[in-house]
Parts: structure tokens; sequence; C-alpha cells
């Protein structure tokens, strides 16, 4: 098995400028955050971001970074909407592409399963196909019971060069393991990415990965994967369940720099000039040690 | 009885007949409505923990250490697959909802550059389109239930008449839950009609709150409050009284 251990910059050198990334978990779930701070520390630009989105999304447009997002809905759950995010919309800092929560899930799949599209009934009759003027419609070419030949919405393949994830677990080979309780759509970011980048919270050896899990959390097969990370605490402060929960506290600190320039200066020179994850930690500890 | 409990009660109703569906309210006195009528009338149904399992026992709300009976595993994506399989009921918001039931939770003052954004289009375009939708509007005035909402995230009837046969075989728009009232579809057009006040609210103040003409009937009921052991119900799920911070009493 080759050894596909990297670091995080090594990955992040992998990313060009005006890449389109793909980013797993949901919401402030289980957010590949340490590969997202090396993205912001790299400086990398004009940056398209496909995901069910969290975090990532505020700080790559707060950053400047993000030149688009394509996103069923992008909030910190704790937070309905994630309050970066709802900045950069109303001032018109990045370009939008909103699907509804299942029509993306159908776009990832398309792009999982190499077809142009897949077809749906979601957007009809709402704003979904009036928001996005590039999106069609198309007929069944079978008829229905009553002869009929219904319109759906066709979802198309989202275009993703890298995928971003991250897992609990991994070997060096690439195998990634949830221990959580939802994989949300990690599998399909890995396979509908030209690329897919995997941080974990610990590598184990593979003859290992059933210590802490069933069979059932093995679903990021090695195929998918071209590196692996082992980011400790990498999806801070997005939850990592069983491994940890959200920082929630943390996480107010972060949604409080939305409304005032001072304090996102003041959070960007603390925790995002950094050099290292490492570092990143060392200043979030630091801070509860403070308190 | 306070407001809120009248209101849970309503939400609940939205539930009866309901089976062998997933009861899927979001919100929180929409999640406190669902549970108690899967704990009361409407037992099969089945409804998940709010985050990745079907729970068989009551949960209490906001509780994520409360001990629960696990009949079966939703994540997200199954979640998807059954609202397009149509065995679901949700029950979502809505910041605005006109005459013929089109939801906005989507942005103020249009899409391109919101002057407000709001939550975005989450599920509504796909659930509304496959499968029973209800709404809960916990400030019933002229700002929420509007002439002509500023994005349309679920379409209504009108929409679905336009985009007619068979598209709109699975849209099913049932109830409007407020604070003031139970509001259903029930008309010849499809235009929203009043059709229960609660207890304490004048027909009156349900027009005078409403910024299109809502349909009246001749004689209006008064919306039922809940039974005792409803009440003691309502209590195990939502001991802190949450809801009482979404509907307060005037």
């Amino acid at each position: 098995m080759v050894n596909k251990i990297l670091t995080e910059e090594e990955v992040v050198a992998e990313i060009e400028d005006g890449m389109t990334i793909g980013v797993g978990g949901w919401g402030s779930r289980r957010k590949p955050m340490s590969l997202i701070l090396a993205i912001i520390r790299a400086g990398i630009k004009d940056l398209t971001v496909v995901s069910y989105g969290g975090p990532e999304i505020g700080l790559l447009s707060a950053t400047g970074q993000l030149k688009k997002a394509i996103y069923g809905f992008v909030s910190l759950d704790s937070i309905p909407l994630e309050p970066h995010f709802r900045v950069a919309r109303q001032t018109g800092k990045i370009e939008a592409t909103e699907f509804d929560e299942g029509a993306f899930y159908l776009g990832l799949l398309a792009a999982a399963h190499r077809v142009p599209f897949y077809p749906t009934r979601a957007g009809l009759g709402s704003d979904m196909l009036k928001m996005n003027p590039d999106l069609k419609t198309i007929e069944s070419p079978y008829p229905d019971e009553s002869g009929e030949y219904e319109n759906l919405v066709a979802i198309p393949a989202f275009d993703i060069d890298v995928s971003l994830i991250h897992m609990n677990r991994a070997d060096q080979g690439g195998n990634g393991q949830f221990l959580g309780p939802d994989l949300f759509f990690d599998d399909l970011f890995a396979m509908a990415a030209n690329k897919t980048y995997m941080s974990c919270e610990k590598i184990v050896d593979t003859e290992n990965l059933l210590d802490e899990g069933s069979v059932h959390t093995l679903r990021i097969p090695r195929i998918f994967v071209n590196g692996v990370v082992e980011a400790p605490r990498g999806a801070h402060f997005t939850e990592c369940p069983p491994d940890y929960g959200r920082d929630e506290d943390f996480q107010k600190l972060y949604a409080a720099t939305a409304k005032d320039a001072e304090l996102w200066e003041n959070f960007k020179s603390r925790y995002l000039n950094l050099d290292s994850h490492e570092k990143y930690l060392q200043m979030v500890d630091s801070r509860e040690e403070e308190k | 009885m306070k407001r809120a409990d009248i209101c849970i009660a309503g939400i609940a109703e939205c539930f009866r007949g309901d089976s062998d569906l997933l009861c899927n309210p979001i919100g929180i006195s929409p999640i406190i409505g669902g549970r108690l009528a899967k704990a009361t009338f409407a037992p099969d149904v089945v409804m998940t923990d709010a985050v990745s399992v079907l729970a068989a026992n009551t949960l209490p709300i906001a509780d994520p250490d409360a001990p629960r009976v696990i009949e079966s595993y939703a994540p997200y994506r199954t979640v998807f697959d059954i609202l397009w399989s149509g065995r679901r009921h949700v029950m979502m918001g809505a910041t605005q909802i006109d005459q013929f039931g089109n939801q906005n939770i989507a942005a103020i003052g249009g899409f391109e550059q919101p002057k407000a954004q709001l939550l975005g289009l989450r599920g509504a375009p796909g659930n509304l389109i496959n499968h029973r939708t209800s709404y809960w509007v916990p400030n019933h005035t002229k700002r929420s239930f509007v002439k002509k909402v500023d994005v349309v995230s679920g379409p209504g009837y009108d929409r679905m008449k336009d985009i007619g046969k068979p598209s709109n075989r699975y849209h099913d728009l049932h109830r409007v839950i407020s604070n003031l009232g139970v509001f259903d579809f029930e008309t010849p057009d499809r235009k929203m009609r009043l059709r229960s006040v609660h207890p304490g609210v004048d027909v009156d103040e349900v027009i005078e709150s409403t910024d299109f003409e809502i349909v009246i009937p001749e004689s209006v009921e008064l919306s039922r409050v809940p039974s005792e052991n409803e009440m003691e119900i309502i209590k195990i799920i939502d001991p802190n009284g949450l809801r009482y911070d979404e509907v307060k009493d005037e």
C-alpha cells in the first residue's frame, strides 16, 4: 500500500488560484478546518467552494479568497445563518449558486457517477430556477401511467477540482473512517473530485481500523483519496464526535467578528496569521487558560 | 391556558391521520407539537432525534443526553431519500407567506444582493413538490402574511397550477399555524382560509394582521385547547418552557 501521508502545506501546494474546492462535512460539523486554515495562510485566490456550507465559506469570504459559493445552505448549526456569509451576500462580495438541499446531493452524485446530470422534481415552481438561469429542465423520455411526459429539473454534475474531507481515523494508504453519527456526503465529495485530500484525527495501522468502529464505518476507500493528513483537532471549532464536540464559545467569538471590523482584524492576527495548525490550537487553548 | 400551548395542540393536529411516514417538524414549537402527536393520536409516524436516528420514545426537546430508544438510522442522506419517496410530512417556518401559500425563507429584497439574507431555500423546493407540507409562523403580522413574497422557497397553489400535471401531483400544502389561528387552503381557488381562531383572538385581529384578503368562513370555529393529558405530555417534551419564548401572551 502506498504511503499517502502529507502535511497541510503539501496539500495546499496542489491547490491553485481559481480552482473549485469541494468541502465535506455539514454546517459546523466535521469540517476539514486545518486544511481551510492552510488555504488561508497560503493566500490562494478566486476560489469556488462547493459544500453543505459552514465556516469554510464564511472564513474564505471574509479573507477575500472566495469568488463563488455553490451550496445547499451555509450555517453554523447553533447559529442558523453563517454570519460572514450573510455579510458577503448582503454586500454582494461573492457570487452565489444556491440549490435545494436535496438537489445539491444530486449534483454531487452526478459528479461521482460521471453522468452530466440527475433529474429531480425539486425546484419546479420555486425560485430555484430563476435564481440559477443556467439550470435546465428536461422531459422524461418515458410516459407515465396516464401517457404524460413529466418535466424534471436536470441538476448538473458539480465540476470539482479538489475535495477536502475530515475523518476520525484513516490509515496511511488513505482509507478513511467516520466514528460519529453521520458520514454526511463525504464519500460523494471524494468520488466527485479530480483529487481528494483527507485530514483525520489520527492515522492508525490498517489492521487497527476496526478497533473503534464496525466495518460500516469504513466508508472512504483509498482509491478515492490522493493524500492523507494527520490533524488532531483538525476540525476545530466544528464538531467531530466522538472525538470532540463543537467549541461553541470559540464559534461565538468567530461569529461576532462579522459585525465588527476591528474584532475581525484581531481574530485574523491572533488565529489565522500563524504558520501551523498546532500554533492555532495553542492560541485557542491559551484563550481558555486566560479565562 | 397560554397561547403557546394552544399553538402546540394546533401543530399536533396537522399530523392527525398520518401513519407510516416521517413526521419531520422543524423548529421549537413544531418539534414539540409533532412529538405530542406521535405520543398521542399519531403513534405510527416515525421521528428523528434531530441528529441521525429515529427514536421510538418521546424525547424532550433540546436535550442531547436524553435516553433514546433507537428504532432506525436516518442520517441526512436518508432523509432526502425518504422525502423523494413521499413518506414524509414536514413542518417548516415561513418568514413570509402569501395567500396561495408561497413561502419565503431565502432572502428579503430579492436573491441577487439581498437586503437581508435569510436561511436560504433549504429543502423547501424539494419538500413542497414531493410530499405534504405545513407551516408554522409564530409572529402573524402584515410583514409575515404578505401580498407577495420576495423569493419563493416553497411554492404555493398558484405556482403549482401553473406548472400543471403531472409535475404537481405530489404537492400537498396542508395547514398553516400561526400564533393567531389555524389556516388551510380548502377553497375553490386554493386561497388561504381561516380554519379556526385561537381562543382569545378576534377574527378582526387576524384580518388586520394579514396583508392579503384572507377567506373568512361564515362561522369561525375556535381552535381546540390541549387536554390535561396533553399538557402533561407537553411538559415532558418541553420541561423548560422553550415554547413560551416563541409565543408570548399579550
